[in-house]
């Protein structure tokens, strides 16, 4: 066994360093639209076909709801884009319940116990919450850990839809928690059905079954992007927009 | 035994013998493309399908089901083993008369898709010996079969109340036996399902599943929508192997429109689905050894996935190559010296894991977990209708991409890895053997780019119906698209890989010690997010 030893030593460290500092390896994260000023943006918006709706014409440009962007490039590929294109990964955002209650108090900044229920992923997103619990981002570090019963866990982190039989697998699990606790939702499916809307085989949203404290945009979010969520439901950094509207801070 | 019913049946002269007296004129043969579709009276369906198994030569691949209206269209497909043309069986059966003969006993690998057709269009298939409780949990409203036309998935009628606790339709009755009930939610990070361990001491003897916990009815989602909406399901319904369903959506489309994709996308196609089959895998080997609790080397398969992860986001802009199929080509064309980078870069990445992997295989310790556990074998394989690895390591070598060229693989036949032992160590094996072969094509793609455009400019789209065939990182997967006359999808039906799997996971999983449950699981490596679609 002392090869797999000798293995993990040459390996050196790989971890990012990721809050400390801004992490720029290429391909962590796909980037996301934003929003573009001016009229000609604005009537682009308008002509972007954007197949999930995720942008429309502001005032003054074009404004983007991260809610249902799914990252499919239709509108940056365009000749006449609406949007500019941005990198980074900090994209998790604080809903209004949020702000004013379901506080976890500093307690809980550098030891955090996650249970992570699956409300029908599609796997991107389940590849991407492996990986950080894998050496290239180690949330351990962080003081995060994943649980495997609800009775020791301060968060819920829930991906996927919400499928018609995960409903109550949800609720159960969020009631066996014990307080103080925060939910969080990851990916645009968990935050608006996604691609797959709202009907009779998905909920369309964790909102519609559980309160929803931080929410993390993304198709999926990448593994920094839930870092960062996790990092904002224990207020180790601030939350970022869900709407990026042109002209003026977006909100 | 009659001569002609041991004829073999995939000779062209062999299916004029469906016109004989022996079918009595219940049978016609027709022509369409290359594809040979047997109109069959309901009565003889059961024979005929067992005349096509009986041969050997031909292997089940899907059941399509389409509400016309009226009647319920019924197409059995059929794939020769050795590549050829495929065979589709078809049956008309009026709204009013729902019963069908069940081909399940002669076609085991036909079970699992008279249990979905039965519950999502109300069908009753007689002979089955387990019907209902499949796709549909409680909470769906009572008699509601959400693939008929009447039926609006955007009605939210449906009402998740009650606790769902599955119950098989048999269970262990023996003094000192016990059930264990498994999921659907998981201690780690596992999909959505419900397995029923049935023990007697540390051994199981069987395991029961329930699945279709994710079932997002992406077919009926798809159904009026714009191609390029429905582009975007099959690429997100299992956005582990996007770019496989993609590909297999566009390639039906393309055959339905007639038109050939330019030779350069043909190649990059190719290129990008080797690099996701090469991170596919790479999930795969590290959730194999994270089964076995080999820390390190769980950390080390992650970082050659990671490293994979993120070179397709250097490529595509997208770690998971969401959006770079259109039908007709690609969405964006690729420097070619963008994707000899990208070949040597997995080929490098692919060192690794053969370093991995040899380091795997001086570990006695993790060798005694996966040699002799969960073992398939190869009658057992072919019965049950395996794809992909999982087959391969049973010794059964289908693979889409060699009997059905597509993309560039007809001028780059990939080499098709074989193991016949078919336990866990032959599928681990399996796994790194074609990952190294999948780096290898990809240089050898990148070696030659064609020049030109990456996609056609125009596609005139028409009313018709076709199979899109690909070799998806987990097996073949079998895209059915109809489209209408103003080029919206009427029926899009989905065969993916891990849900002809599953069956095969059910089958490996009995009699063995209870420790090795998640070991089997991760050899077969399935998706609950493809099975469930």
């Amino acid at each position: 066994m002392t090869q797999w030893v000798w293995e993990g030593l040459t390996s050196g460290i790989r971890t990012t360093r990721y809050p400390a500092r801004e992490e720029r390896a290429p391909g962590v994260s796909p980037g996301r639209p934003r929003a573009r000023q001016g009229h000609e943006a604005s009537r682009n918006a308008v002509a972007s076909g954007c197949p999930t709706d995720a942008i429309t014409a502001g005032e003054d440009g074009s404004s983007i709801d991260y809610r249902h962007c799914v990252h499919c490039f239709r509108c940056s590929r365009t000749t006449s884009p609406a949007v500019d294109w941005e990198s980074g990964y900090e994209w998790a955002a604080e809903s209004e319940m949020a702000r004013v209650a379901h506080r976890l108090g500093h307690f809980f900044r550098r030891s955090l116990n996650i249970r992570f229920v699956d409300a029908g992923a599609c796997g991107a997103c389940m590849g991407e919450v492996r990986q950080v619990n894998n050496p290239y981002y180690n949330m351990h570090r962080l003081g995060f850990f994943l649980t495997p019963t609800p009775r020791n866990a301060d968060i819920l982190l829930v991906a996927g839809p919400v499928t018609l039989p995960m409903q109550q697998a949800l609720r159960d699990t969020y009631e066996a928690m014990p307080p103080p606790k925060r939910v969080v939702a990851m990916g645009v499916c968990a935050l608006s059905g996604g691609v797959f809307g709202r009907g009779a085989a998905v909920a369309g949203g964790l909102n519609d079954v559980l309160p929803v404290d931080v929410m993390i945009p993304g198709c999926p979010p990448p593994p920094l992007a839930i870092l960062h969520g996790l990092l904002v439901a224990v207020e180790r950094k601030p939350p970022q927009p869900l709407i990026s509207l042109s002209g003026g801070p977006s909100r | 035994m009659d001569e002609s019913i041991a004829a073999p049946v995939s000779s062209p002269s062999a299916w004029a013998a469906f016109g004989d007296e022996i079918w009595q004129g219940r049978v016609r043969v027709e022509q369409v493309g290359s594809t040979n579709v047997l109109h069959c009276a309901v009565d003889k369906l059961a024979a005929l399908c067992e005349r096509l198994m009986s041969s050997g030569e031909h292997m089940f691949a899907t059941l399509v089901v389409e509400d016309e209206g009226a009647q319920l269209l019924l197409t059995y497909v059929f794939y020769p083993v050795k590549g050829g043309a495929f065979t589709h069986v078809v049956i008309r059966q009026p709204i009013s008369k729902l019963h069908v003969p069940s081909i399940a006993a002669t076609v085991p690998a036909a079970d699992w898709h008279e249990r979905e057709a039965a519950d999502l269009f109300g069908l009753a298939f007689d002979g089955h010996p387990r019907l209902g409780a499949f796709v549909l949990h409680d909470g769906w409203p009572e008699s509601a079969q959400p693939m008929r036309r009447e039926f609006d998935i955007h009605d939210r009628t449906s009402v998740p109340s009650r606790r769902d606790v599955p119950e098989p339709n048999r269970s262990l009755d023996a003094p000192g036996s016990f059930s264990m009930p498994v999921g659907p939610v998981f201690s780690d990070l596992a999909e959505s399902a419900h397995f029923r361990i049935e023990t007697l001491g540390e051994d199981v003897s069987r395991i029961a599943v329930r699945f279709f916990y994710k079932y997002r009815a992406v077919e009926k989602l798809a159904e009026g929508q714009p191609l390029d909406r429905v582009l975007l399901l099959a690429e997100r319904f299992s956005g582990a192997a996007a770019f496989a369903h993609g590909l297999a959506f566009c390639q039906a489309v393309e055959d339905i429109a007639h038109v050939t994709v330019p030779a350069r996308a043909m190649v990059l196609r190719a290129i990008l689905a080797e690099l996701e089959r090469l991170r596919s895998h790479a999930a795969t080997i590290t959730g194999i050894c994270n089964s076995t609790a080999l820390a390190v080397a769980t950390s080390q398969a992650a970082m050659i996935e990671e490293d994979l992860l993120r070179l397709s986001a250097f490529v595509t802009g997208h770690r998971y190559l969401f959006g770079m199929l259109t039908p007709g080509g690609l969405a964006i064309d690729l420097p070619d010296e963008l994707c000899r980078q990208t070949a040597a870069q997995a080929e490098m990445i692919a060192r690794h894991m053969a370093r991995l992997h040899r380091l795997l295989r001086q570990s006695s310790s993790f060798l005694d977990r996966l040699e002799e556990v969960g073992a398939t074998s190869s009658a057992a394989a072919a019965l049950l209708g395996l794809v992909g690895p999982v087959a391969r390591a049973s010794g059964v070598a289908r693979d889409i991409r060699a009997l059905f060229p597509y993309a560039a693989y007809r001028e780059y036949p990939p080499q098709v890895p074989i193991e016949m032992q078919g336990d866990g160590y032959a599928r681990l094996r399996v796994f790194f053997r074609e990952a190294a072969e999948s780096a290898a094509l990809m240089a050898r793609l990148a070696a030659r780019i064609p020049d030109g455009a990456v996609s056609l400019a125009d596609i005139a789209l028409c009313q018709g119906a076709a199979l899109g065939a690909v070799e998806a990182p987990l097996g073949a997967a079998f895209h059915w698209v109809r489209l209408g006359a103003d080029g919206r999808v009427l029926r899009y039906h989905i065969t993916p890989p891990s849900f002809a799997n599953w069956p095969g996971f059910q089958f490996a999983a009995e009699e063995f010690a209870f420790q090795d449950f998640p070991i089997i699981l991760a050899t077969f490596g399935l998706s609950n997010a493809e099975c469930d679609r």
